[in-house]
């Protein structure tokens, strides 16, 4: 069912894997989607996870990208930036 | 080093006849962002060569579009445009502005950003050309303490818009503003937070004439159209007659399915066979009008040579009910179906067209829930392998 799992937990998760390929993949949205659904199966919703990613943005953990396609990853300096 | 900017390259493009941007960016080259904006633009014209860097994560907290990123690659030469970000800004539907408005906005730009817009971009918005990375959140501030929001970019829904629609036109065939707004405000989310494998533009017309080129350069085309027979007004054809329109020539000829006749002066048109291409309309504006029975055409998949080709748009449905009454739930129902089997489906920075040649249009019509129709074919023998499940029953059984 879903909403069984805290909006909350789903964030942490999708921080979690967005950590684990910093530096290596960039992700998208839906990667991260993927991620928990995979983990929780039918017990979340399509909205959840997009509650899950607002809260991930919203509280700063994460920001978007953006290369070709929009991604979701660690805040950081960019290497493209000039001071 | 001399004050004096030279652009020997760029003064070249105000010679013609047309109102140039060089002049423009002249009048306003005492803000060092302007200047050397022209500095540098005259330097790739010389070098062959851009000299703009991707600005990738630069944006607004929270927000996956509405900013675009750019600095300068020699920031030393050109320190004005050492960060030149572009802000995008949701345009009102039918791009009507108060002059009030808009020095609102300019007040905000002139403040923060280098005063340089393009208005509009082809996406539709107010394009703020010019500002630096630590004047972001300010813009943000003030634009959204006035009402006004930041517009799509990147992999999301990008700023819905449309053309002026019944505001001017008497034969728009809905309401394109209405519609335009209540997109914009239901897909919020959408809009913001890029959720998509790649962009996905909708585009609004009123009618056939399809002021936004909707059919050329968006994801899903929304025009306006009609079912019944085209309204005629006789006492006005003969009134063109009789002031010597050469309706023969200027209509009769110039109807893609010759399906227009005159009698005298009274003309006839044979609408099943009329294909609402409103030529007839456009030259004979006194006489005929669209029928009664008014909605939209939605057609799918046009877009501008980035990763594949440019595609003109596919014709998905060909009637729709564009019911504000009932809170346009039709519209809204039909592009959440799409957006789910894309977003299932399709691979990252494919567009909606690019997705439907890769899968065929009879695999997306049974991922949305559309059935086959006639009207979907481009032309005979061009895209004609649907097979209807009936036809397998019978052979079947
Ligand atoms: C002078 C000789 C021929 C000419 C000019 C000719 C011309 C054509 C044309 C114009 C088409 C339609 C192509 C389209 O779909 O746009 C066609 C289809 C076809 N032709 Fe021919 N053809 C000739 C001989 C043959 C022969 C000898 C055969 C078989 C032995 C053949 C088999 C076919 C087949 C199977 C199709 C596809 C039919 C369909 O699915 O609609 N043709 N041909
Ligand atoms: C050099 C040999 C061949 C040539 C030049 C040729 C040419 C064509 C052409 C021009 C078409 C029409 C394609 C279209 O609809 O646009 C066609 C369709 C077709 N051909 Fe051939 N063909 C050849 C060999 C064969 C052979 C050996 C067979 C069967 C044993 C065959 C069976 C068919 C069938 C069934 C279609 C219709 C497909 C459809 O419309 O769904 N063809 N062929
Ligand atoms: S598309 Fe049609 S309704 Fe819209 S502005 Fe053009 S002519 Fe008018
Ligand atoms: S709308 Fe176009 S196709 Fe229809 S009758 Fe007029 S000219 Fe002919």
């Amino acid at each position: 069912m879903a909403g069984e799992v805290p909006i909350e937990q789903l964030a942490d998760d999708m921080f979690q894997v967005v950590s684990d390929s910093a530096g290596q993949k960039k992700l998208k949205a839906k990667d991260l989607t993927k991620a928990v659904i995979a983990k929780y199966g039918d017990k979340i919703s399509k909205d959840d996870t997009k509650a899950a990613i607002r809260l991930l943005i919203d509280s700063g953990r994460c920001v978007y990208g953006y290369f070709g396609g929009s991604s979701i990853e660690l805040p950081h300096t960019e290497g493209s930036a000039n001071e | 080093m001399s004050d004096e900017l030279k652009t020997p390259l760029l003064d070249e493009l105000e010679k013609g006849p047309w109102p140039s941007f060089i002049t423009d960016l002249k009048s306003m080259a005492d803000r060092p962002m302007v200047r050397d904006l022209l500095g540098q633009l005259e330097k790739s014209y010389r070098d062959k060569q851009g000299y703009w860097k991707h600005g990738g994560l630069v944006g607004i907290m929270g927000y996956g579009g509405g900013v675009i990123g750019r600095y300068s690659a020699i920031p030393d030469q050109f320190p004005g445009v050492s960060h030149f970000h572009t802000v995008r800004v949701n345009q009102p539907s039918g791009w009507f502005y108060t002059s009030e408005a808009l020095n609102e906005i300019m007040d905000i730009w002139d403040e923060h950003g280098s005063g340089l817009t393009n208005m509009h971009g082809s996406t539709g918005d107010m394009v703020l050309l010019g500002t630096t990375t630590k004047e972001l959140e300010p813009i943000f501030r003030a634009l959204t303490a006035k009402d006004w929001d930041l517009g799509g970019s990147g992999s999301d829904l990008r700023t819905p818009s449309c053309c002026i629609g019944p505001a001017r036109c008497e034969n728009a065939c809905y309401d394109t503003l209405a519609l335009t707004y209540n997109i914009t405000h239901k897909y919020q989310d959408e809009l913001h937070r890029p959720m998509f494998n790649y962009k996905y533009k909708i585009k609004m017309s009123g009618c056939p004439n399809d002021c936004t080129a909707a059919m050329a350069r968006s994801d899903m085309a929304i025009i306006g159209i009609w079912k019944d027979d085209i309204q005629i007004d006789q006492s006005a054809i003969a009134e063109y007659v009789d002031a010597g329109f050469n309706i023969q020539e200027y209509v009769i000829e110039k109807c893609p399915t010759k399906c227009i006749t005159l009698e005298g002066k009274e003309l006839k048109i044979d609408d099943s066979d009329c294909v609402k291409c409103v030529h007839c309309i456009n030259v004979l504006p006194k006489a005929l009008s669209p029928g009664k029975e008014r909605g939209a055409a939605i057609a799918l998949g046009g877009k501008a040579p980035i990763v594949d080709g440019a595609l003109f748009a596919t014709l998905i449905v060909p009637f729709i009910e564009i019911d504000e009454e009932n809170g346009f739930e039709e519209v809204h129902d039909l592009l959440e179906r799409i957006w789910e089997f894309w977003d299932e489906h399709g691979m990252n920075r494919e567009r909606i067209g690019e997705f439907i040649e890769r899968v065929t249009l009879k695999t997306f019509l049974e991922g949305i829930g559309v059935e086959p129709m006639p009207q979907q074919i481009t032309q005979p023998r061009d895209n004609p392998y649907i097979f209807y499940e009936e036809y397998f029953e019978e052979e079947t059984e």
